[in-house]
């Protein structure tokens, strides 16, 4: 049996009915779990004795807007001492609070934060929930999938003021996107070329 | 560039003798001011370092061993008030833009600034990023801009050079009003 089958049957044996579902994907171990319950069970898995997940490496968040619970967080957790790794992943809609593990890990303050600032998903709980990353005073959440790539504003030095200003974004030329086949061989496996797709009829000018 | 030019070296050490015995015999050297002002602002271009991103890395290069900017009198100076040329190397962000405008401002004149690679010059890869400005020449006057991502040690060097020679042909006491 693989190490990490043995891994997923003792974290099913100790959260028990925590556990939305457990997968394993590309050797790599993914639990969905209750977003109230996130901070129970990171503590279980931290004190566990044979687990002992003693480190949180990142927290992410993801959206699929065409989702009822849009967003994600997930937890990377690592266990030294057993050389494994574990993903844990919770699903929030828009608005809603995800519980703050900050009481568990220390360092998950700044990661929620710039989940926070991100993709705007709130964690109630957190001692100081401010943006971390983005510039200050910007509106919107740059990596939600309905943000504009270019956003709303841009800087420019205005002599007449003597500062920075902030005005709308005029750009010069409109972004491009081309539908080219990708330079690089060998990535045949992500993107397909046009003509063994059958979905797709024409082929991409390049 | 890059290599001595053994006529020029000849024609040079022959003009440092000349000023020598003209020192020695009189005890002192006639020269027009302004050409000796430029003589000193070509020789000491103190930069203040702004790196940004991977550019700074190749900017550090330039400073060391290989490169090594402190022959041609370039010192790299942390602070502004110490400052002639301000090398803007790597993506300048929107969040950075106040600050670097700040430390201009904090110049003492003449100032000059250059522009390294691509992402100081226009914004580069990121010219469509929400958090990104499209050029630093947004921001602060830029007299050299050096294209590259990164713009190879090298480069950086050749681009102080056309800033010397720039500041050679603007020969004048005072450089810009």
């Amino acid at each position: 049996m693989l190490a990490v089958e043995d891994l997923k049957n003792e974290v099913l044996r100790l959260l028990g009915t925590s556990v939305v579902q457990a997968l394993i994907v590309s050797d790599e171990l993914v639990v969905s779990i209750p977003r109230s319950r996130v901070a129970e069970v990171l503590e279980k898995l931290r004190d566990d004795s044979s687990l002992v997940m003693s480190q949180l490496m990142d927290i992410c968040g993801a959206d699929y807007p065409e989702r009822p619970e849009r967003f994600e967080v997930v937890y990377e957790l690592l266990s030294l001492i057993r050389n494994a790794r574990l993903r844990v992943k919770v699903r929030a809609g828009e608005g809603d609070c995800v519980p703050s593990v900050t009481g568990v890990f220390p360092s998950a303050g700044w990661f929620e934060r710039e989940v926070w600032d991100m993709y705007g998903i709130p964690f109630s709980g957190h001692p100081d929930l401010r943006r971390i990353l983005s510039d200050y005073e910007f509106e919107g959440h740059p990596l939600r999938k309905d943000f504009p790539l270019t956003g709303f504003v841009e800087v420019r030095y205005d002599p007449d003021q003597k500062r920075v200003v902030y005005e709308p974004v005029k750009l010069q030329q409109d972004y491009r996107n081309f539908d080219c086949l990708s330079p690089w061989k060998g990535m045949t496996d992500v993107q397909k070329r046009p003509k063994d797709d059958p979905s797709r009829e024409e082929d991409a000018p390049c | 560039m890059g290599m001595i030019d053994p006529a020029k070296f000849a024609r040079a050490n022959h003009v440092a003798a000349q000023m020598g015995q003209e020192v020695q015999d009189k005890g002192y050297m006639l020269a027009k001011l302004d050409d000796l002002l430029t003589w000193a602002r070509t020789g000491s271009m103190w930069p203040m370092t702004f790196g940004l991103a991977c550019c700074g890395i190749e900017m550090i290069q330039a400073f060391m061993s290989r490169y090594d900017l402190d022959r041609y009198g370039m010192m790299p100076r942390s602070s502004p008030r110490q400052a002639d040329v301000m090398i803007v190397a790597g993506t300048l962000t929107n969040k950075m833009a106040p600050a670097l405008r700040r430390l201009y401002d904090q110049m003492p004149e003449p100032r000059w600034v250059i522009s390294m690679g691509s992402c100081a010059n226009g914004g580069g890869y990121y010219h469509y990023s929400y958090s990104v400005v499209r050029g630093c020449d947004r921001i602060v006057p830029v007299d050299v801009y050096i294209p590259g991502c990164p713009p190879s040690a090298e480069a950086l060097v050749y681009g102080l050079m056309q800033l010397q020679r720039k500041v050679r042909r603007n020969n004048r006491v005072i450089s810009r009003v």
